[in-house]
């Protein structure tokens, strides 16, 4: 039995502490390879560490919203083996430097010979720096490198004593790629420029909603083909005859409808789940999020009480709401409270999808693209218009057999459209 | 109330600040640079630029009257005289000169020059007079004050470096209270300009800061210009005469002019509402990291104002570098080594690690030094004093420190400096050529002299 410790790592741009925000084990877990262990954040990015062993945890070395600097213990765990650390930690012994006071008695020296240099195949990228060692470089290569986002400590130095050099930056930039030696035209040259974008506001904000849930939710998503010949072709009539008047209406507005219609028999799927009160609640009205791309990135504008909207209505309000979110100018309202989503790629939306659940929501239901397919009906071969809907559900409170029925239901509604009508 | 929008606010304009403003203003980031007295800070106004023409009045003086008396080099001159109100307008000359020449560069760069004391209202605010300024960045270069001593207030013959600098006549005696670099420094041009110097130092040597090896050849030539030391004394009060504890605990009057009080420099983080920020301290001075940021968000300190080694070549790199991180660049401060000079006579330069501090890294390594005894150039300047001394890895032979006492050494300092951000090892500066006769060589023959065999001893 060893004990393997891992160290905060170094996330970057020179950040000397790194706030631990959670932890997901607790001393006594046995834990596998890769189970993210804790969340740890900068002010940039929330990073996940992942163990790298198997293995019994022995220590925490931090409470959550404590700042700590890189490099130190972050957790220890018990493993089979080794381990990376030795009983005995002690610090290596520090021999008394003779002192150099007679200059005179120095011998004619030369530096103590390299080390023989590793054949070329087999140079990893990592190189074992002490974890305080500065590595050798000059200015200009130590600026390169912050430009290019190198960590200048693990790049192998080939100049003399362990230099590292311009050309080692390429080298170490090019590992990992095709070793192409052949002279290459430009169109096909090797390219090693990184471009660094701060993770920060809309961004950063997006990407902690998508990562919460993605870790608090047991997604499980499930994808069914659905025949629109006839809701299309009600569309277009509806269209060619009213839409001058009342607007031309999308497939949306359809769809919401179908959601509100099936949601009368499933209202376990337009609920809202507090897992930290451990309360579902189920809510009566229909508040649609719609799923949208701005130029800031992904917003959910909400269509609010859908259940008491007209087709016409929810497709007013859904371009509405679309705009608004698109020019920044959508309020808080208007971009929170939803109980279940829709979201649309639309011609873009693939064959298949596996959305994100928009927590704490329990289901979210994507549209793919329509496409015309021969299918078999009543044993004949027709072209139909047919579309995907790639659904998601929160596993922990929606079983398996109630997310298909009620795919199934929308189905039902989607294909025979009067139904969404009849009441 | 006035009030004004930009991007990055600097407060102070010495030479973090306006860097930090010129580095910006190329960058295209809209900055505005507040100045409550001269642009330039301290060491274009009172510090490096008006003492080191102090010094050069006084050395040219000194050799003037040295060849009027028994000139080695067959000069006859009758004896000198001073206008020492000249010697200071020439000085405010190339002040002023400097200071112009920072205003047209910030000019040039768009930069929006301020006049006023900055009152700190919040870590995006800032008021100065009746105009309210709202930044996203703000830059704190204030600079640094120097030290006063409770028992020797500052005014009439009890002078700062400030007055030193600007004297109306020279006194004929004069005790400097310290004996690190300004003291120094001003000590001996005042001793060279005719006054009688002493010299009171609490610790056991001049220049404490430095080893005792490096500082003997100004100790020396203090013994010589005739400079008398009081080490290990303290100083008690003035009354008319300045009075002294000697090592044994008696009192000593010493007569004197004038008292140069010169114990050092503090961060300047008073009469700014610095306090409303905040901010994390790290003793007297401004807590930063490697990029210059405080312990608040988008506010940055460089210079003087965020600790040691104070020094201007630092406050601009630190400035320069902070523009480069408002506009976006990924940077760090992290010079292998920054170069501190003191232009004592003979000047003494350290970049890097000297000898203890190697060692006391843990670092095994070669000490040499070559003499300028031995070296032709030094002979031809008068100088025969001094050395450069190189510390390098026993190991694989990379520089880690380099040291000069001598004259004109501090010149020496750029190579030094240069080497050690190369990573360069003994043979690598040994097999450079250097051009002969210079002090240069010296240089060489000290790493070639590590190597063990240095060709000209």
């Amino acid at each position: 039995m060893g004990t393997h410790v891992i160290k905060m790592p170094d996330i970057g741009e020179g950040i000397a502490e790194v706030e631990l925000s959670q932890w997901h084990v607790k001393v006594g877990d046995l834990v596998v390879e890769d189970q993210v262990l804790a969340d740890v954040m900068t002010d940039k990015a929330m990073v996940d560490i992942p163990s790298p062993v198997h293995g019994k945890v022995i220590a925490l070395g931090g409470q959550p919203g404590e700042v700590m600097a890189v490099g130190s213990v972050l957790i220890s765990i018990e493993v089979e083996g080794a381990g990376n650390l030795k009983e005995s930690a002690a610090p290596a012994p520090v021999k008394e430097a003779p002192v150099v006071a007679k200059v005179e008695a120095v011998v004619e020296s030369k530096p103590a010979p390299a080390a023989p240099r590793p054949a070329a195949v087999c140079q990893g990228p990592m190189v074992a720096r002490e974890a305080d060692e500065r590595p050798l470089a000059s200015p200009a290569v130590r600026k390169h490198a912050l430009d290019l986002g190198i960590q200048l400590r693990l790049v192998r130095g080939s100049g003399p004593a362990g230099r590292v050099l311009h050309e080692d930056l390429e080298s170490y930039l090019a590992q990992g790629q095709s070793n192409a030696s052949a002279p290459v035209a430009a169109a096909y040259a090797q390219r090693n420029d990184e471009e660094q974008i701060q993770v920060i506001g809309m961004r950063r904000k997006i990407a902690q909603r998508m990562q919460d849930a993605t870790q608090r939710a047991a997604h499980f998503s499930y994808v069914e083909e659905i025949d629109v010949t006839a809701i299309e072709e009600l569309r277009a009539h509806l269209n060619e005859k009213h839409g001058a008047s009342r607007g031309k209406l999308t497939l949306l507005p359809f769809l919401v409808r179908a959601l509100v219609v099936a949601l009368r028999d499933f209202p376990q799927m337009n609920a809202r789940y507090d897992d930290e009160a451990q309360v579902i609640t189920r809510l009566g009205a229909v508040h649609v999020g719609v799923a949208t791309q701005s130029d800031v990135g992904l917003m959910v504008p909400v269509v609010r009480h859908a259940e008491a909207r007209s087709l016409w209505d929810s497709a007013t309000e859904i371009s509405r709401l679309a705009n608004a979110a698109r020019n920044g100018k959508a309020s808080r309202d208007e971009l929170s409270g939803s109980t279940i989503t829709l979201t649309s790629l639309g011609a873009l939306g693939g064959i298949v999808s596996t959305p994100v659940l928009n927590l704490p929501e329990v289901a979210i239901v994507g549209v793919n693209k329509i496409v015309e397919r021969p299918m078999v009906v009543k044993g004949q071969v027709v072209i139909r218009k047919m579309m995907n809907l790639s659904s998601s559900f929160d596993h922990r409170v929606v079983d398996g057999m109630d997310a298909a029925l009620f795919i199934q239901a929308i189905r039902g509604l989607i294909e025979q459209p009067a139904t969404l009508f009849v009441e | 109330m006035q009030s004004l929008n930009t991007t990055l606010l600097i407060i102070g304009g010495g030479p973090g600040g306006y860097v930090t403003a010129i580095r910006a203003g190329q960058l295209g980031i809209p900055t505005i640079l507040v100045e409550g007295q001269s642009l330039g800070g301290t060491c274009l106004n009172i510090g490096c630029i008006p003492s080191k023409a102090l010094i050069h009045v006084a050395e040219q003086f000194h050799q003037t009257q040295h060849h009027s008396q028994h000139s080695a080099l067959g000069i006859s001159v009758s004896a000198p005289s001073l206008d020492i109100s000249k010697s200071v307008e020439w000085k405010d000359g190339i002040v002023d000169r400097l200071t112009t020449g920072v205003a047209a560069l910030l000019k040039k760069n768009k930069v929006q020059v301020i006049n006023g004391w900055a009152k700190v209202i919040d870590g995006k605010t800032v008021d100065v007079g009746d105009t309210r300024i709202q930044c996203e960045h703000l830059v704190l270069a204030t600079g640094s004050t120097s030290v006063n001593l409770p028992i020797l207030p500052i005014g009439g013959p009890i002078i700062s470096s400030t007055e030193a600098l600007a004297p109306k006549s020279v006194p004929k005696r004069l005790v400097v209270v310290g004996g690190g670099y300004i003291g120094l420094e001003l000590g001996i041009a005042y001793r060279k300009l005719g006054a009688e110097v002493s010299v009171v130092e609490a610790q056991d040597r001049i220049l404490p800061a430095y080893d005792a090896e490096l500082t003997q050849p100004v100790h020396d030539a203090l013994k010589q210009l005739g400079v008398k030391l009081y080490l290990k004394h303290s100083v008690l009060g003035f009354d008319g005469t300045l009075q002294v504890r000697d090592p044994e605990g008696e009192t000593l009057n010493l007569e004197t002019d004038q008292v140069l009080v010169a114990v050092g420099r503090k961060p300047n983080t008073q009469g700014w509402n610095l306090e409303a920020l905040n901010l994390d301290m790290n003793g007297s001075a401004i807590k930063i990291d490697s990029r210059c940021q405080t312990s608040m968000r988008n506010v940055y300190a460089i210079g003087d104002l965020s600790g040691e080694p104070m020094l201007a070549h630092r406050a601009m790199t630190q400035g320069e570098m902070v523009a480069e991180l408002i506009s976006g660049k990924t940077r760090e401060f992290s010079p292998t080594a920054i170069a501190a000079v003191c232009f004592t006579d003979p000047e003494l330069v350290v970049v890097g690690k000297t000898p203890d501090e190697a060692k006391a890294a843990g670092l095994d390594c070669i000490v040499s030094s070559f003499p300028f005894a031995a070296n032709g150039r030094a002979m031809t300047l008068e100088s025969k004093s001094g050395f450069v001394r190189v510390v390098a890895r026993r190991d694989n032979h990379v520089i880690v420190g380099w040291q000069a006492v001598g004259v004109g050494v501090s010149e020496l300092s750029t190579a030094f400096a240069q080497s050690l951000e190369m990573g360069a090892r003994l043979e690598d500066i040994g097999g450079t050529i250097h051009a002969h006769p210079t002090l240069g060589e010296a240089v060489q023959e000290a790493a070639l002299r590590a190597l063990g065999h240095a060709l000209h001893l």
